[in-house]
């Protein structure tokens, strides 16, 4: 499955180079909306990426990964509007408690030998604890929401990330890129065989001298570092934060179902995955209201519907199925 | 024989690997393994053979780090591993394979070799050449490419001993390597294992049922009853032993 680059045809190059393209030049081909559609592909993209690594890479099933969007989105906005601090300083911070929230779950869990399903329930009571925890923090606004005062935006201010929606689309853009590179080279380090090992077997890994609660520990601190930096963007690109909404479970499974869909373990599922879900589920709202039939709750049934097929259809994600089809793979 | 026998205790005082020293494990109210004790000596081949639920996979995880015994100790090289964990023991030079092959499933032939091969080699591009030598000694090496989960059982069951060889260890555990195995896949296995242990002079404990692998490589026995060692020496001898008969031979030998 990690065959991406090492194996990639010319094919597989050119492909991508015209991806690239495509994607630089986006907002001069498309209009507002659909820029404002893809900015929420690149989005769900980078933070599928970022929870691949503890899932795709080292096997570790995380369902709270909203706990890290929200730690990050926080810590930037608080130190933005209230220090003056600006986000690309702010993420640092954001990055640094994130990653140590992540080593405290990481920690409880390995060190105590939680695993599997175990592991995922401890995951979600953190974030829990987030939601219910920032409802009454009041410093941070509590319930009634914290909020970044939303700026001129005739003039694009990259340093504050201030600025109209291609500004944010390019970040984005650069956000994802340096994503999958990270990834792509992560997965091909020492460590990313580890994390394979243990994916594919933890006892097994064990018994060839890899310390597996360490490279477990690795693997949730760079996941959850990751994923604050989406937090960040998220915050300043919505300028509002509601507990409610950022740590809530909806947000954690929205994470997690384009790399399910667009195939675990290798670092283009989670993009493919965020295409095909997005696009999808944008395509079948406009569908459904040309032809009429705009029922309430009508699009989340045949978005349902259609996930359930992928499943069923394609079990490890369409990525493997498509990287195949193109013949990406010299092999 | 006396003289040989003389020759063979020289060799254990001067430069034994492992030392097993009144080993005990007790589950609840079973002693799994009771005061079991034996040395082996650098470059040579030791077996452990018993009846089912004689404790061998019990003996096996305590030397392994699986499971720390209740009492005894175990030392390698002179220093005392017992109730160290898996990985530090595997880091020590022991290397192991699984009764139950546990190969990485999802992952090349020659990926899950190099893995083995990284713990000391942090370079990848010498770990990938070593795994390639490695698979080359198993006899796999034309099948590296190859997703594990595509492979035979003989297959697997060498891609294992592939797996732990590439860690570079002084002491190889083989559970049950040959089970399961046809005669002419058993004879592939013992030549590679006498291969390794006279080329490299790589020690190795096997725990093993296949008593044709047993008395083709195993320069000395120990036998495994209700948790006790009951009889130990070179294989031909204890197969003699009266004891040995009873407990466990009796009923397979003959069959």
């Amino acid at each position: 499955m990690q065959f991406v680059f090492a194996g990639a045809s010319g094919r597989a190059w050119v492909l991508l180079a015209i991806l690239l393209a495509v994607l630089c030049a986006a907002p001069w081909l498309a209009g507002d909306y659909l820029l404002t559609v893809l900015i929420t592909i690149l989005y769900l993209a980078y933070v599928g990426q970022a929870w691949n690594v503890m899932m795709g890479f080292a096997g570790q099933l995380s369902l709270g990964h909203a706990i890290y969007v929200g730690l990050g989105a926080y810590a930037a906005a608080v130190l933005y509007v209230n220090f003056d601090i600006a986000p690309w300083i702010g993420m640092l911070a954001a990055i640094a408690i994130a990653a140590a929230c992540g080593a405290l779950i990481g920690y409880l869990a390995f060190r105590f030998g939680v695993g599997g399903v175990y592991f995922a329930i401890l995951t979600i009571a953190f974030a829990e604890f987030a939601r219910i925890g920032f409802d009454h923090f009041g410093w941070v606004g509590a319930s009634a929401g914290f909020f970044l005062p939303v700026a001129n935006y005739a003039r694009n201010d990259l340093w504050n990330l201030r600025g109209n929606p291609t500004m944010f689309y390019y970040v984005m853009l650069a956000l994802t890129a340096a994503g999958f590179a990270l990834c792509h080279a992560l997965l091909r380090s020492r460590t990313g065989y580890y994390w394979q090992a243990i994916r594919e077997d933890e006892e097994a890994a064990r018994s060839l001298g890899i310390n597996t609660f360490r490279y477990k520990m690795i693997a949730v601190v760079i996941s959850g570092g990751m994923t604050a930096v989406a937090g960040v963007f998220f915050a300043f690109y919505y300028n509002n934060l509601f507990p409610e909404q950022v740590f809530h479970i909806s947000r954690s499974i929205e994470i997690i179902l384009g790399p399910i869909i667009g195939g675990i373990g290798a670092p283009f599922g989670p993009i493919v995955g965020a295409f095909l879900l997005t696009g999808a589920s944008e395509l079948m709202q406009n569908v459904l209201i040309a032809i009429g039939f705009d029922v309430p709750g009508a699009k989340q049934v045949f978005y349902g519907v259609a996930l359930l097929l992928v499943v069923i259809v394609l079990p490890g994600g369409v990525w493997p199925w498509l990287a195949a089809r193109l013949r990406l793979s010299k092999s | 024989m006396a003289g040989r026998e003389t020759a063979i205790e020289q060799v254990v005082e001067m430069n034994e690997l492992l030392e097993v020293q009144g080993i005990g494990k007790r589950f609840r109210g079973l002693l799994a393994v009771d005061d079991v004790s034996f040395r082996i000596p650098q470059g040579s081949i030791f077996a452990v053979i018993g009846p089912n639920g004689a404790g061998k996979t019990t003996l096996f995880n305590m030397i392994a780090g699986v499971i720390a015994p209740d009492r005894g100790r175990i030392s390698l090289d002179g220093a005392r591993i017992d109730g160290r964990r898996p990985d530090e023991i595997c880091r020590r030079g022991i290397g192991r394979t699984f009764q139950l092959v546990r190969p990485f499933l999802g992952l090349s032939v020659e990926d899950n070799v190099m893995i083995g091969a990284m713990l000391q080699r942090p370079d990848l591009r010498a770990a990938r050449r070593h795994a390639h030598d490695v698979l080359e000694r198993v006899d796999l090496v034309g099948k590296r490419a190859q997703i594990a989960s595509g492979l035979t059982l003989p297959d697997r069951k060498r891609l294992e001993v592939a797996r732990a060889l590439a860690t570079d260890p002084k002491l190889l555990l083989l559970d049950e390597v040959m089970a399961g195995m046809r005669p002419a896949e058993t004879d592939r296995m013992v030549s590679i294992l006498t291969e390794l242990n006279r080329g490299t002079g790589l020690t190795i404990l096997l725990i093993e049922h296949v008593m044709r692998a047993v008395m083709a490589l195993a320069g000395r026995v120990l036998v495994l009853h209700h948790g006790a060692a009951i009889a130990e020496g070179p294989p031909g001898a204890v197969m003699r032993e009266p004891a040995v008969v009873q407990s466990y031979l009796g009923a397979e030998a003959i069959a």
